[in-house]
């Protein structure tokens, strides 16, 4: 067995995040944020060197650890989709420690205090298990990836300690374990059939027959179980809105796309001639049904942090619109990779502009001592940036020019016309306006000036606010992405076209 | 029919009945000691489909610390089950659940059914590769070479769910103790039990750990009955549960992550691949990570059981 | 009828038991518990499997053996980090119910603390 020494990097991406964990955990108190913030800089680092090895290769990455080949032993492989998403997924972790770097400061005694550890570790074992999620070649190590996921995602639900966070942890673990438990279900299934849990040489063997449809169907309900999209969405809003704005931000940017990820792969990559155009567009339905229902009950939230989570519920049905498109494509002999591609920047533009959102309602909410959006008067004043960095990364989520919603709505728009099914096509743009609607209430609110005399509670320090305002300007400039020369997303992947031939 | 089909079909009536007691019965406490019983009737079950590895382990975890772990809760939540009853859903809801519930299991016996003879294995894959790994057990080879990684990676999720549980303390108590245990033990009985079985099972735990390389057995199995045997003794009140902040307690804990990550960048430069293991020292670098592993599998299992910080430093 | 398969009959049923609990039971305990019964349920499927796969002289696959003990120790640590999130919101509010508290109780009630 060769294995490259850049090949390594997969390994690196996924254990130093973990490394950063054990080791933050045995130095403790004081320690803990440097060792994260280290951590983070090195993960930064290898993930730019994976970034690197793809665009001057060409190819996908693959490391076949202790030398045993699958079906035996277990395989990291990083394509095109998982190149895409480690580097997102990186941006938002970067940017949301340089945001919680003093919210999480550990206690001026050097004594150890509860909140700042768990948020450090926390934060790195979100980022581990997400590339794990995204490299793993192996449906059973995938299955301890989603655990991992969920157990990180736990203690930063509950971190606040309040009784609703609480029961709105335990809610979302109850939910989580179900959905793991059928997606394990499903690779127990596809074992007895073909006796290999290894994503590629299962995606050579998988026969389009009842078992493979069974295994397929559980493991999809499981995972949109855990990725929280409608009716199984009733877990995350208060989930997401009763954290601190930095965990809030991580949970609803970052961990529900670890099992969207997984279905995408499922789906698209390893059970493509399971998969029928029906059943894509039962997903894609239930998707229109939460961009409609998230959008219009997100309209009637009294606080801001509700609100934005619910638009998380929204933004979710979203990720599932480019199933039928792919598939309608795909079985009508065309080329789907736009599809694809549109329902990655949908993925990204919603992760960059959806921490951007939830770090600024922090921001408001430290000025103004609350976030009730009936009175968001002097925010603008007392945060300009903030409330810019808002407003563009509300923009995005509408899919106003040049932004990365913008761009994913542009593909998948086409891919929509282009494969007959002009009324996915609607349901994209009533949710844009739905969206528009709420973004546009809240930046008119806080524009208005305050009372006279009105001072803001906390100062907020500077560099919160350029953190804020990076993620929420890559969100908006996301869509010159489509002037770039490499085409990153078929990168190291069979086109679906091809692999299944023409009917 | 024959006597071993007999025996199979009364295990899984059994299985059956304590499985719809647990998940019927009105009475929480009831259905925990159900679900304990159907623990060891699943022991059983796991001995007659060959596995002794994986009925060790359900004996051990499965049915014995998660079911202790459940009666705790059973009998700390006694007051509010009569009020958390009173939400029962409809009988809609019942039928529908009901409907749900049949629908799955037909789904899965038509699986079962139709799964392929003669069934795809990785059996003769173990077979080939066995002896580069220099164990017998052919368990023991899976979890610590061919699939090490799966194995790392429970480990991680033990830590996470231990900080997860710790980071359910009041901020005031956060680093002290867990509330666990100092029982009202007035007879006596518990210390006496303490003192007899804890040697005993220090000493059994040790051995399934030792004899796991080569025959069925190991550090989960060890390190659990170790972990019950730590219990055990901080019940009885001869030791005190630990502080969560001790830098000690956390050396133990991450001591046997961080070897096998250790070991693991080790292969890749000594073999070529990361969990790699150069030619000829293989069982020695498996008995050095099972080594570490034990202590920390063994501390974290005990500490998952004992529960979130509950009293300040020094008290 | 062979052992395999009797055994993967009745992990059927199990599955669909526990799932049966889960979604009825109102008490979360319970609800922990059902999913214990649905997990052994997989696992017991997987031991199915595994005894399928007898060959080259084991009496069962290894491989999924070997998973499965994997899957025991992750479903004991999701079942001690629930017990432990039960616990402790019955000690903070007294109560176990996971239904949707009424949203005008909570609100801006504990929301002025300093590090929200």
């Amino acid at each position: 067995m060769t294995e490259s020494p850049a090949s390594l990097l997969l390994v690196l991406a996924v254990l130093l995040p973990f490394t950063g964990v054990i080791i933050g955990l045995l130095l403790g108190g004081r320690h803990v944020r440097t060792v994260a913030l280290t951590t983070v800089a090195l993960g930064l680092a290898v993930i730019i060197g994976i970034v690197w090895h793809a665009l001057d290769t060409s190819t996908a990455m693959e490391y076949v650890l202790g030398g045993w080949s699958p079906p035996l032993g277990i395989r990291l492989r990083a394509d095109g989709l998982s190149v895409l998403m480690l580097l997102a997924v990186a941006v938002v972790i970067s940017l949301v420690s340089v945001y919680a770097h003093a919210d999480f400061a550990p206690h001026d005694s050097g004594k150890e205090t509860r909140a700042p550890p768990v948020f450090w570790l926390m934060l790195l074992a979100i980022w581990g298990s997400l590339n794990l999620v995204f490299v793993s070649g192996d449906l059973f190590t995938l299955y301890v990836a989603l655990e991992l996921l969920t157990f990180a995602g736990v203690p930063l639900v509950a971190l606040d300690g309040r009784g609703e966070t609480l029961r709105a942890a335990l809610r979302y673990l109850l939910f989580a374990l179900l959905g793991s438990l059928l997606y394990l279900l499903g690779a127990v299934l596809l074992y007895g059939a073909y006796g290999t849990l290894d994503i590629q040489l299962l995606a050579q063997m998988v026969r389009p027959e009842a078992l493979s449809w069974a295994a397929l169907a559980l493991m999809t309900v499981g995972l949109l179980a855990k990725t929280a999209l409608f009716p199984l969405h009733i877990w995350l809003p208060p989930a997401h809105a009763g954290a601190p704005a930095a965990a809030s931000a991580l949970l609803s940017a970052l961990v529900v796309k670890g099992s969207w990820f997984l279905v995408l792969r499922l789906w698209l990559d390893v059970m493509p001639n399971v998969v029928t155009l029906s059943a894509a567009q039962l997903l894609a339905a239930l998707g229109a049904v939460a961009i409609i229902v998230g959008n219009i009950v997100a309209l009637g939230q009294v606080r801001l942090k509700l609100l934005i989570a619910y638009s998380t519920v929204a933004q979710i049905g979203y990720l599932f619109l480019m199933f039928p498109l792919v598939f309608g494509l795909a079985f009508a002999g065309l080329d789907s990779t736009q599809a694809v591609a549109g329902g990655m920047l949908q993925t990204i533009s919603h992760a960059l502009a959806k921490a951007a959102m939830f770090l600024a309602a922090g921001l408001i909410y430290l000025t103004l001592g609350h976030d009730r959006i009936s009175d968001l008067r002097g925010v603008a004043q007392a945060l300009p940036m903030t409330v810019t960095a808002f407003a563009l990364a509300g923009a995005s989520l509408i899919g106003l020019p040049p932004s990365g919603g913008f761009l994913a709505k542009w593909l998948l728009l086409s891919a929509a016309l282009e494969s007959g099914q002009w009324w996915w096509g609607a349901v994209m743009l009533l949710g844009g306006l739905l969206t528009s609607v709420y973004v546009f209430i809240i930046v008119v609110r806080s524009l208005a000036p305050a009372e006279a005399g009105w001072m803001p509670k906390t100062c907020v320090p500077q560099y919160q606010q350029m953190a804020v305002l990076a993620l929420a300007l890559s969100a908006f400039l996301l869509g010159l992405a489509a002037l770039s020369p490499v085409d990153l997303v078929q990168l190291g992947r069979t086109p679906l076209s091809l692999l299944r031939g023409t009917p | 029919m024959t006597p071993s089909l007999a025996l199979n079909l009364a295990l899984a009536l059994l299985l059956l009945g304590m499985a719809g007691w647990a998940v019927l019965v009105r009475s929480t406490q009831a259905a925990v000691i159900g679900f304990m019983v159907y623990g060891l009737l699943l022991t059983l079950a796991w001995a007659r489909l060959d596995g002794l590895d994986v009925a060790l382990t359900e004996a051990a975890i499965g049915g014995g610390l998660t079911g202790f772990l459940l009666l705790g809760a059973a009998v700390r939540l006694r007051s509010v089950e009569h009020r958390a009853m009173l939400q029962a859903p409809g009988l809609a809801t019942r039928i529908l659940a009901a409907l749900a519930a049949g629908s799955i299991t037909l789904l899965l016996a038509f699986a079962v059914l139709t799964l392929p003879s003669p069934a795809p294995s990785l059996a003769p894959a173990v077979a080939e590769n066995i002896a580069m790994t220099q164990v017998g057990n052919p368990i023991t080879a899976v979890l610590l070479a061919f699939r090490a990684l799966d194995t790392l990676l429970e480990a991680l999720v033990l830590v996470l769910a231990m900080i997860g549980i710790w980071s359910l303390a009041d901020d005031r108590v956060w680093g002290g103790r867990p509330g666990f245990a100092i029982a009202h033990d007035a007879s006596g009985i518990l210390h006496y039990a303490a003192r007899i079985l804890v040697p005993i099972g220090v000493v059994i735990g040790g051995y399934i750990f030792w004899i796991g390389a080569d025959d069925p057995g190991g550090k989960f199995q060890g390190a659990t009955l170790l972990a019950a045997m730590w219990l055990l003794l901080v019940l009885a009140g001869l030791r005190d549960a630990p502080r969560v902040s001790s830098q000690t307690l956390r050396l133990w804990v991450v001591l046997g992550p961080l070897v096998f990550i250790g070991v693991g960048g080790l292969g890749s430069w000594v073999a070529g691949s990361f969990l790699g293991y150069p030619q000829g020292y293989a069982k020695l670098m498996i008995v050095a990570v099972e080594l570490a592993l034990l202590p920390s599998l063994t501390l974290i299992l005990g500490l998952l059981i004992m529960g979130a910080p509950k009293r300040e430093i020094g008290r | 009828m062979n052992t395999a398969m009797l055994f993967g009959l009745c992990a059927s049923m199990l599955i669909g038991l526990g799932l049966y609990g889960l979604l009825t039971h109102p008490h979360p305990l319970r609800k922990i518990l059902a999913l214990n019964v649905i997990g052994s349920g997989i696992f017991l499927l997987f031991g199915a499997v595994a005894l399928r796969g007898a060959a080259a002289g084991m009496n069962a696959d290894p491989v999924p053996q070997a998973l499965l003990i994997t899957g025991i120790v992750v479903a004991f640590s999701a079942s001690a980090l629930a017990v432990a999130l039960l616990l402790r919101l019955f000690e903070v509010t007294g109560d176990v119910s996971l239904a949707n508290d009424d949203p005008a109780t909570h609100k801006d009630t504990s929301k002025d603390r300093p590090h929200d």
